[in-house]
This record gives structure tokens, sequence and C-alpha cells, in this order.
């Protein structure tokens, strides 16, 4: 029993992760109806960015990330403007290829960089990387109780964001209708090119905490993106909290699925997602659009 | 004015039937290649062939059913492994190739039931979900050892040229019989609907199109056709390590040869497996650069010439080598109406 227990509190805090990774995909698609494929990969970027910046200047990773942070926001700016804005013309289609191409082009000049070794910022953290509490005979580490917490207060302020700044309101009037905003004053340009740089911030943040917990390669992105789209997808009921939701239940999945067999982390993460995606598409419901609608304040 | 004799609808030009004379006397040339050519050539063709699959069948899912998946390594993975599963179990091993491609296709049937529901981004990489679960429950099977995997040890009992050359064979028949079908679909009832589909899906069923049953054998179609391609793969390779056949790097070259190609039509997946051929065999050797410049390929051809190479020369000059389409001919300037 108390296996059970464990399983599902190490999977609720591995969801506090997930729900980080996946803000910034799902906050991209509702604004801008794009899915970046090269989210997981931008991840990975700022992840070897910070590892670069801890390992030069001998500075703690959470250092590093303020450095970081303006760097990943004026990769948004870029890829807004030259990737997604452009391709975004071309319809449906394009803004996939064009992003699945972007990955492709990251991860092997980061493979040219960096080489095959996988990488970790726990040496950088001290006694962060390993210290835990023990309640009972359950370990709860520190460090997956701060990701949680951090994954918390970014979902809030995000939301607080969107709700309460001019800059917030901005961006839900543009993800309504970005050619009626025009009227009202709104530049739907800049508009979507701040949503993006806010987006890189939370991938950016993410992209540490990857590094943290875990041991990267250049060629890490592609599962990052696969996890962060199930967190969005299951959780996509709700409000931007339903990326939390989403990602505790895919947490909670993959620690019981491990708990039961070895390889079943994975598969059992994945079974969970596309039972949850049956049974939404059977009762014909938008997977995604129905997170859109409520941060764009509708109830129809 | 008689408005009906005013434009001429035709199928087959002069160009087009001349092309599709050369077509056939090269696959007559290369069905009996084997008898010149040294096995080297063999080796490059079979290769050759098996790219042209998966460009002609990306481009069938994509191109005309306007469904883009990253996720077709799935279909490709599955194809090798129940061709190795099928042999194991003590079939021929040549016959093995196509029942295991016609088993995937059997698969993605019920796959096809759900994922065609979702929108155009959330199939996309909802795919490659799929693509990551079957990787992990080929694992389960002890044949495949985990990720060291298995050999296609059954091909061994032919002496390899004899192997080879009926791999080529097998490669050449999976090619022309794959890329017969996308034809003869194209012409039918199902390829017009295909493709007023993918240019406006709610104004396709509000004219009585039906939506869903023709996405529905695309879909199938791609992934036979992807489940072929990785059959006759390990059957060259002898080798089955999972991570290399469910690597997401196969739909990488499927969207790089379509990009460059022409996505959407007929002739230009023939074109961009070709270059695509060329290119790894020139760069190939250059490593991580050569993956750099195909990624950065399929983003510029994506943000720039969205149509690719033999898409645009289509537009520009109206060439069209295969009769897939219709076209329209206004006869009013030839014999003007009031004559």
């Amino acid at each position: 029993m108390m296996d059970w227990t464990n399983s599902i509190i190490q999977g609720v805090l591995l969801g506090g992760y997930y729900s980080l990774i996946a803000c910034g995909l799902a906050f991209m698609f509702q604004v801008m109806g794009v899915i970046n494929l090269a989210h997981g990969t931008l991840a990975v970027l700022a992840g070897f960015a910070i590892w670069t910046v801890s390992d030069h200047l001998g500075v703690s990773p959470f250092v590093a990330l303020i450095g970081v942070l303006p760097a990943m926001a004026a990769v948004g700016w870029i890829l807004q403007r030259g990737i997604l804005e452009r391709s975004a013309r071309g319809g449906q289609l394009v803004p996939l290829l064009a992003t699945f191409g972007l990955a492709v082009v990251i991860e092997n000049l980061l493979f040219e960089g960096f080489g095959a070794d996988t990488r970790s910022l726990a040496p950088y953290l001290d006694t962060l990387a390993y210290d835990s509490w023990e309640i009972g005979d359950i370990y709860i580490g520190q460090l997956s109780v701060l990701i949680f917490f951090v994954a918390v207060a970014l979902l809030g302020g995000l939301s607080l964001f969107l709700s309460h700044t001019h800059l917030g309101r901005a961006i839900r009037a543009t993800a309504e209708d970005p050619d009626t905003v025009g009227l009202i004053g709104i530049n739907a340009r800049k508009i979507n090119a701040a949503a993006t740089c806010i987006a890189m911030l939370t991938v950016a943040v993410a992209g540490m905490f990857l590094g943290m917990r875990a041991t990267f390669t250049p060629y890490s992105g592609p599962a990052q993106l696969v996890f962060a789209f199930e967190a969005a997808v299951i959780g996509g009921s709700g409000s931007l909290w339903g990326t939390l939701v989403g990602g505790i239940v895919l947490g909670v999945a993959q620690s019981i699925g491990a708990h039961i067999n070895p390889q079943g982390f994975l598969i059992a993460g994945h079974v969970v997602f596309l039972v949850i995606l049956v049974a939404r598409v059977s009762v014909v419901m938008p997977v995604f659009g129905s997170l859109a609608r409520r941060l764009r304040g509708r109830t129809s | 004015m008689t408005a009906p004799s005013a434009v001429r609808v035709e199928r087959w030009t002069p160009g087009s039937r001349i092309a599709t004379a050369i077509g056939v006397v090269l696959i007559v040339f290369l069905a009996v290649g084997p008898v010149f050519f040294n096995a080297n050539v063999i080796d490059k063709l079979t290769l050759l062939f098996i790219y042209v699959i998966l460009a002609a069948m990306w481009n069938a899912l994509a191109g005309y059913g306007g469904l883009i998946s990253v996720g077709q390594q799935a279909f490709f993975g599955l194809g090798a492994y129940s061709a190795v599963r099928l042999a194991n179990l003590g079939l021929n091993p040549f016959l093995s190739l196509f029942v295991g491609a016609i088993l995937v296709g059997a698969v993605s049937l019920p796959i096809s039931t759900f994922m065609l529901r979702l929108k155009t981004s959330e199939f996309a990489i909802g795919m490659w979900v799929i693509a990551e679960l079957a990787h992990l429950l080929v694992n389960l099977d002890g044949l495949i050892n985990g990720e060291t995997g298995t050999s296609f040890i059954e091909l061994n009992q032919y002496d390899a040229d004899v192997r080879h050359t009926l791999i080529y064979w097998s490669a050449l028949a999976a090619m022309v019989g794959l890329l017969a079908i996308v034809f003869l679909l194209l012409r039918s009832r199902v390829g017009v609907s295909i493709q007023a589909i993918r240019d406006n899906e709610d104004a396709a069923a509000s004219i009585g199109v039906k939506v869903f049953i023709t996405k529905r054998i695309v879909f199938v179609l791609a992934a036979a056709g992807a489940a072929a391609a990785g059959a006759l793969w390990v059957a060259s390779a002898i080798t089955f390590q999972p991570q290399t056949y469910f690597s997401v790097q196969w739909t990488a070259y499927m969207i790089f040869m379509v990009l460059v190609g022409g996505i959407g039509t007929f002739e230009g997946a023939i074109v961009g497996a070709v270059i695509f051929f060329l290119i790894e065999a020139w760069f190939g050797a250059a490593g991580v650069w050569y993956l750099v410049g195909l990624g950065a390929t399929a983003l510029l051809f994506s943000l720039f010439l969205p149509r690719g190479i033999w898409g645009s020369l289509e537009d520009r000059f109206g060439v069209r080598l295969l009769p897939v389409g219709y076209r329209v001919k206004s006869t009013a300037t030839a014999n003007p109406p009031d004559a």
C-alpha cells in the first residue's frame, strides 16, 4: 500500500514538470492556432544554454536562467516573425512542416556543438539535486517539490497576466479574432510575437528543470514534445490550469505503470493519453478547442 | 454563344500519353534489369524504390488527403516487425513482406476510427504518440530482445545474389503496385473526393462528399505502403533494431522528399525521392551537417516554395506528365463563338 501511495505522490510531482513543458505549447495553440513541433527541441536548446553558462561561469542554473530568459524571448520573437507568421499564410499544414524542419536543424546543430554525451544540471545544484524529506517510508525529493510549486506559480501568474493586464487582454482579444482587433488599435502581429516570447520564457524554465531532474542529449526534444502534447490534450477541458491536471494525470499514469512493470512507465502514459483521446472524440468534442474557448471567455 | 462547346474537358494530352508510355517502358526495363545490372546497382535501385514508396505514400496522405502525420514511422516499424515475426513463425520470408504490410494496413483501420476525428495539428502529433506506443509494444515481444533487436535470419537460406535480386523485384513490384493504386485512386471518384476534402473539408461535405470514408481509404493505403517500405528495408538490412525503425527520421525523410519534389503532385513525390536518393549518395557521409541541410531545406521549401520543384514547374508551364487530373481547355479562342 505504501508503495502505491509513493507512486502516486511521485507521479503528481512529476506532473508538475509536464505541466511546465505543456503550458507553452498549449498557450501558443490557443493564441495562434499552431502546434510548434520544435517545442521540445527549443526546451532542450534552453537546457544547453543554461548548462553552458553554469559550466563556464560556475554559477547556479537558477542564476544562468536569468541570462537565458531574454535570449529565449528573442528566439521566440524570431520564431514568430521569421517562421510562424510567414508559414501561417500557407494554411494549417505549412507551420507543422516548417517547425518540424526547424527542430531537425536545431537538434543536429546541438549535436554538432555538444556531441552525443548526456548532460545534466544536477552537478551545479549542490545538495538540492538529491535532498529529500522523509515522511514515513516515503522520500519526497525537494527538487520535485520545487518544480511542482514553480509550475503552479507559473500557471497562476500566466492566468493573472491574461486576465488583469493590458497585454494579457490584448492577447486574448487577438486569439478571439485577429482581424477585428486591428479595428480597436491592437497590432495582431506584435501581440502574436509577444505571445510567442512568453511561451518561450516558459520553455526556458521547463528546459532548466528538464536538465535538473534528469539528463538530456541534443535529441531529447521530441520526447518532451510528446509529453507536453499529451499533458495538454489530457487536461484540455479546463482553463490554463487544465495543463496542470493533464500533467498530473500523465505523471501518475507513468509512475503507476512503472510500478507494475519496468517497461510500463512510457506505455502507461501513452495508453492513458489514447484512452482519454478516444473517449473525447467519441463524444465529438474538440480536443484542444474547449481549452481555447474557455481562455477566450466564451461559454459555448 | 453556345456555352457547352466553349470548353473541352480532357484527361489525356499528347504529352501525358508519351510520358505514360515512357513510364511503362522504364518499368519493363527495370524489371529485366537484374539480368545485366551488377550487385551494386541492384542494391542502389532497391533503395531508390523504397524511397519512392515512402514519398508516394506520405504524399498521398498529406498532399492529397491533407493529413500531415509525423508518426508514419509507426507503420514503417510495424511493417519491418511483422515481416520478421511472420518469417519466424514459418511463413516464406518474401511472402511475409507482403502479408506483413497487409496486416499493418488492417491494424491501421481501427487506429483511423479515432485518429481521423482529430484536428490537423492534433492528428500530426497524435500519430507520433501512436508510433512511440507501437515501438514500446514491439519491444515487449521476446523475439525482438528489446532495443538489442534481432535479425531476419530466415533470409539467409537464400544465396546472397539471389536474395538481393528477389528483394529488388519485390521492391519494384511494391513500388509499381502502390503507385498504380495511387494513380487509379486519383482518377476515380475517391480521388476527386480526396482533393475536394483537402481544399475545403466543410464545403466538400456539404456537396455530399463522404469525408470520413475517403480519408480512411487514404490513411490505410499510406499505412500499408509505409509498412511495405519497412518490410523491404529490413529485408535488405537484415538487422531489426526497434529504435532505428521506429525513429522519426523516416517521417523526416518523407517530409523532405515530398516538400522538395512538390506536395500534392503525383510526379513530385517521385522527383523528390530521386533528389533525396542523390543527395544522400553525395552528402550522406557529411553526417550531422547533412541532417542540418535536410532540415533547413525542408524549412526553406515550406516557407518559400511550398509547391516544391514539380509543383512550381506545373504552375508555370502547365506540364502534367501523368493524367491524374482533368484539364479544362477553352476552345473559344480557337473557334470564335460568332463563327
